[in-house]
């Protein structure tokens, strides 16, 4: 029931255009069957392919600095790090007080794990100042203290920087606090600073707010009672130093006005505002410039330094260098991983051939049987298998028992067949092997017997017959299996694990170093990447040379 | 082209025997002579064996027993790809990797033969089945027909002498089928090829032989040619798989010479053919053709014998008309008429009389 209009486009029963009908009909048919693969769909995605991208964003990902120490990387912008000198007094005093925050929120020792991997070091320096901060803090807050005697209290402080305002400044500061630890800090922390006190002592406002931040909403307390921490006092102390504010103190009357003023008449019993000194007092470390650069070069959020780690280079301010000799060793890695998966894939199929031709033309009983024999290894732990290759494989092992007692090697010579390449390699294979039969058979299985018989009729030789006609029909089995066998082989971890020794370990072994123990994720997210990224070029390069409509796994 | 005596043997099967399994025989003590030239035709029920014998001839299977000669030589001990023997096979297996062309240049090659030498060749023998335009496609992208016709050119484009096809048209439809038989008997007579042909359909066997081998239970029935086997079978398993066939059986009362009576089943006593009968008192099926058989009364020719019928269907099949009828107590006796201005159109329920010549009449094996 189609007509066609003036301009010759069909239309369908009810005058809808065919196209769009059919068009309709079909967007309900796909419809339809996405929703049947819904749940896997789903299932996929929220297990895999999440894991996986979170995985790989990890691998450039580098916030941690600018979260930890805001304040400092801002500051530290305008340092000139191609001075070999340390920073200027100002970048020191960002630093203390963005370190003291990390330090209460016990933030500060993650970073100096992150840096570490970068500058040795870097750690234990962090760890150590951590503790340092509040004897320098406290070095204000006594000679304040005793200024002004009020000031010891809480509840004056509450009383002297609370009052009317928009309280912009503890917004801006509750932030800064979400960025450090992750944590939301949702809720009322019970003040409202006063818009003057923030004109007026900028720096203890941010402190102090910092302070009731963490102590309302972290530590759960009623702020108005609580003694503040030694950072707010260390910020009053700046503050007042300076003319302007000493200005403004002196036509100031509010609550607190007093106590101000006492502190200001007390000034010379404060310290000098020196932190830089205070800082190298602490640890030597700080004065090293290289330090310094280490942050720096960190602290934009995203970072490829994990991807220069990852190819024995470092990232440095002025783009890139190699690592020195010594410490490359992942580029060996990735180069021995890809040459063993490819002597692993070559035995598999000189291995895997001829087995998978008898099962396809064995009778069925016995094919069955052999069958079984290839899918046994299937039913046993792959840890036992790797573990039966230990026995056999060790110097005082089945096979070396054997050669010597044979006599084919002396006793003091036995084969070292473990804790090297040649371990990895034997085991690897023989556990990979049915990744290679399997499909390899059932690509065979669809060769009719007649395509041997017809060549031999035409004349051909045993041997021809096979080379020219079966062979070629069963590329695709291998073009398969050797897909499946260099796929897993590439990433495979365990095996090498256990009998590979130093020699003969694959780069997965060193992903998951990173992962379960140096903690390095971005390090091993960016192997791992990398590691995907050769995959995908091996199959592309496959797909170019071979095609991947060669590929068969079955008839 | 006839079998004679004086014709030197080029193919010989001596008493061969074979077996897969060590308990059943699937060729069971087989003789067979074929002159050069000729085209010989294995027919038979599916199971008989006939792939079998073709596939010791080939090679690919050895004889359990006997012996095989090929132009005089014993081929047991020579391995396939020795015999030079043509071979088209029923599905094809044209090699699915190599193009039309490649296909061909294989046996060529295997031979060692020069690239001029090849492409002449293999552009005769793709003229020869008129696919000369083909050669640079797949077998992929060929018809069944123009496959079928490749098979049959790459088995010839090496010359052999002999070749054989394994019911090289049995996946076509009736028109190409029919088409292509006459194309392969063509070309077999053109070159002079022996060829040993198998197939199941009888049709296809009686148009393209010399002479046919009617298999069955793994022994050849009858070995003639295709006239002969159809009009005086020798046993009742070749009358009723050649043609189409009524029989009648019953028991033999008298026999003498060329002439017999046998006692229907239902009581009638008719004259036959006495062929495949020993001793009186033996069970015999008698077997008549269906266009043998006479239903107009007037038109019986002297000596003819009758019998009563009744009329139980009739199908009207263009050029002929065909009647079922029951005759003796057969429910299936079936009679062929032309369809002729002054034939009778028969309609159920008749009684009638019908007839025929004893000479017409073959009296074979119960
Ligand atoms: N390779 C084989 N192994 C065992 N039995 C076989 C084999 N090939 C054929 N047969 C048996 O031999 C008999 C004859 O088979 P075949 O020669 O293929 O008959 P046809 O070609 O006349 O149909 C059949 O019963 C078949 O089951
Ligand atoms: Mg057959």
């Amino acid at each position: 029931m189609t007509d066609t209009t003036s301009n010759g486009t069909m239309l369908s029963a009810d005058g809808t255009p065919l196209k769009v009908s059919l068009a309709r009909a079909l967007r309900r048919q796909k419809i339809r069957a996405l929703m049947l693969i819904a749940p896997l769909l789903i299932f996929v995605l929220v297990t895999f392919i999440v894991p996986i991208a979170s995985m790989l964003f990890r691998s450039v990902e580098n916030d941690i600095v600018s979260n930890t120490l805001p304040e400092t990387v801002q500051t530290l912008a305008g340092w000139d790090h191609a001075s070999g000198e340390a920073p200027d007094e100002a970048v020191y005093e960002a630093m203390y007080f963005d370190m003291f925050k990390a330090a209460e929120a016990k933030e500060h020792t993650k970073l100096g794990t992150r840096l570490n991997y970068e500058n040795t070091g870097t750690s234990s320096l962090f760890r150590k100042s951590g503790r340092g901060l509040s004897k320098i803090g406290k070095t204000w807050q006594k000679p304040i203290e005793s200024a002004a005697k009020p000031l010891k209290d809480g509840e004056t402080w509450f009383a002297m920087m609370s009052g009317s305002g928009s309280n912009a400044v503890l917004e801006e500061r509750r932030v800064l606090w979400q960025n450090l630890t992750g944590d939301p800090f949702k809720g009322e922390v019970g003040i409202t600073l006063s818009d003057d006190m923030v004109a007026m002592l900028p720096k203890t406002a941010a402190a102090y707010a910092d302070w009731a931040i963490f102590e309302a909403l972290e530590e759960e307390k009623d702020i108005s009672k609580r003694d503040p921490w030694e950072a707010v006092y260390t910020a009053l102390g700046l503050d007042l130093m300076s003319q302007e504010t000493q200005a403004a103190v002196a036509s100031y009357s509010g609550t607190g006005a007093e106590e101000l003023r006492a502190v200001i008449a007390a000034l010379d019993t404060l310290p000098e505002a020196d932190f830089k000194g205070a800082f190298i007092d602490m640890e030597d470390g700080w004065a090293d410039p290289d330090v310094w650069r280490t942050i720096l070069t960190y602290s934009p959020a995203y970072t490829s330094g994990y991807f220069l780690n990852a190819v024995d280079m470092k990232k440095s301010l002025d783009g890139f260098e190699a690592r020195p000799e010594n410490q490359q060793i992942y580029m060996t890695l990735f180069k021995r991983t890809i040459w063993m998966s490819i002597i692993i894939t070559t035995s598999c199929i000189l291995l895997g051939y001829p087995v998978a031709w008898l099962l396809a033309n064995l009778p069925l009983r016995s094919a069955n049987v052999l069958m079984i024999l290839v899918l046994l290894p299937f039913w046993t732990s792959l840890l036992v298998r790797t573990s039966a290759w230990k026995v056999l494989l060790q110097d005082q092992g089945v096979i070396n028992e054997l050669l010597v007692w044979l006599g084919f090697v002396a006793d003091a010579n036995r084969l070292a067949l473990m804790h090297n390449q040649t371990g990895t390699i034997i085991a690897m294979t023989h556990i990979l092997l049915p990744f290679m039969i399997l499909p390899l058979y059932s690509v065979m299985k669809t060769i009719p017997p007649t395509y041997l018989r017809a060549a031999k009729s035409l004349g051909a030789t045993n041997w021809t017959a096979f080379w020219r006609v079966y062979f070629p029909q069963s590329v695709p089995g291998i073009g398969a299996g050797s897909i499946l066998v260099f796929i897993l082989a590439i990433g495979y971890y365990i095996t090498p694990e256990i009998v590979g020794g130093t020699e003969g370990i694959f780069i997965s072994n060193r992903i998951a170093y990173h992962i379960s123990s140096s903690l390095n994720w971005g390090l091993a997210a960016a192997l791992g990447s990398i590691l995907l990224a050769v995959v995908l070029v091996l199959y592309w390069l496959y797909d170019r040379i071979v095609g991947i409509d060669n590929v068969k796994l079955g008839g | 082209m006839a079998n004679t005596a004086s014709q030197k043997a080029f193919v010989e099967f001596e008493r061969v025997q074979k077996s897969y399994d060590g308990e059943n025989l699937v060729v069971k003590d087989l003789n067979l002579s074929m002159p050069k030239g000729e085209f010989l035709t294995m027919l038979g029920p599916s199971g008989s064996g006939k792939t079998t014998c073709l596939m010791m001839l080939a090679g690919f299977e050895t004889a359990t027993h006997g012996e095989i000669l090929l132009d005089g030589q014993p081929i047991n001990n020579i391995p396939p790809h020795k015999r030079g023997i043509g071979m088209v096979f029923q599905n094809y297996a044209l090699f699915p990797h190599m193009t039309v062309a490649e296909n061909l240049s294989f046996p060529l090659e295997v031979r060692k033969f020069g690239k001029s030498e090849r492409e002449a060749k293999i552009k005769r023998a793709l003229d020869m089945v008129q696919m000369g335009a083909f050669g640079g496609r797949r077998p992929a992208q060929l018809s069944g027909g123009q496959q079928q016709r490749i098979a049959l050119a790459r088995a010839l484009v090496f010359e052999p002498e002999l070749v054989l096809m394994d019911e090289p048209l049995g996946a076509l439809d009736k028109q190409l089928r029919e088409h292509m038989q006459f194309e392969i008997t063509r070309l077999a007579h053109d070159l002079g090829i022996t060829t040993v042909y198998v197939t199941h359909d009888q049709t296809e066997a009686l148009t393209m032989s010399d002479r046919v081998a009617v298999f069955d239970d793994g022994r050849i029935q009858q070995l003639a040619p295709p006239d002969q086997l159809y009009e005086e079978p020798e046993n009742s398993f070749v009358a009723q798989f050649i043609g189409e066939n009524n029989t009648l059986e019953g028991v033999v009362k008298s026999l003498s010479g060329d002439k017999c009576e046998v006692q229907l089943d239902g009581g009638e006593v008719i004259d036959a053919k006495p062929v495949n009968v020993k001793a009186v008192g033996d069970r015999t099926r008698v077997s008549i053709r269906p266009e043998r058989v006479e239903i107009n009364k007037d038109r019986l020719q002297p000596g003819a014998h009758t019998l009563k019928a009744e009329v139980l269907e009739f199908i009207y099949m263009g050029d002929i008309f065909r009647t079922r009828l029951r005759v003796a107590g057969n429910d299936e006796f079936v009679v062929k008429t032309r369809n002729a201005p002054d034939q009778v159109r028969l309609t159920p329920g008749t009684q009638i009389e019908i007839g025929w010549l004893p000479s017409d009449c073959r009296a074979l094996d119960a």
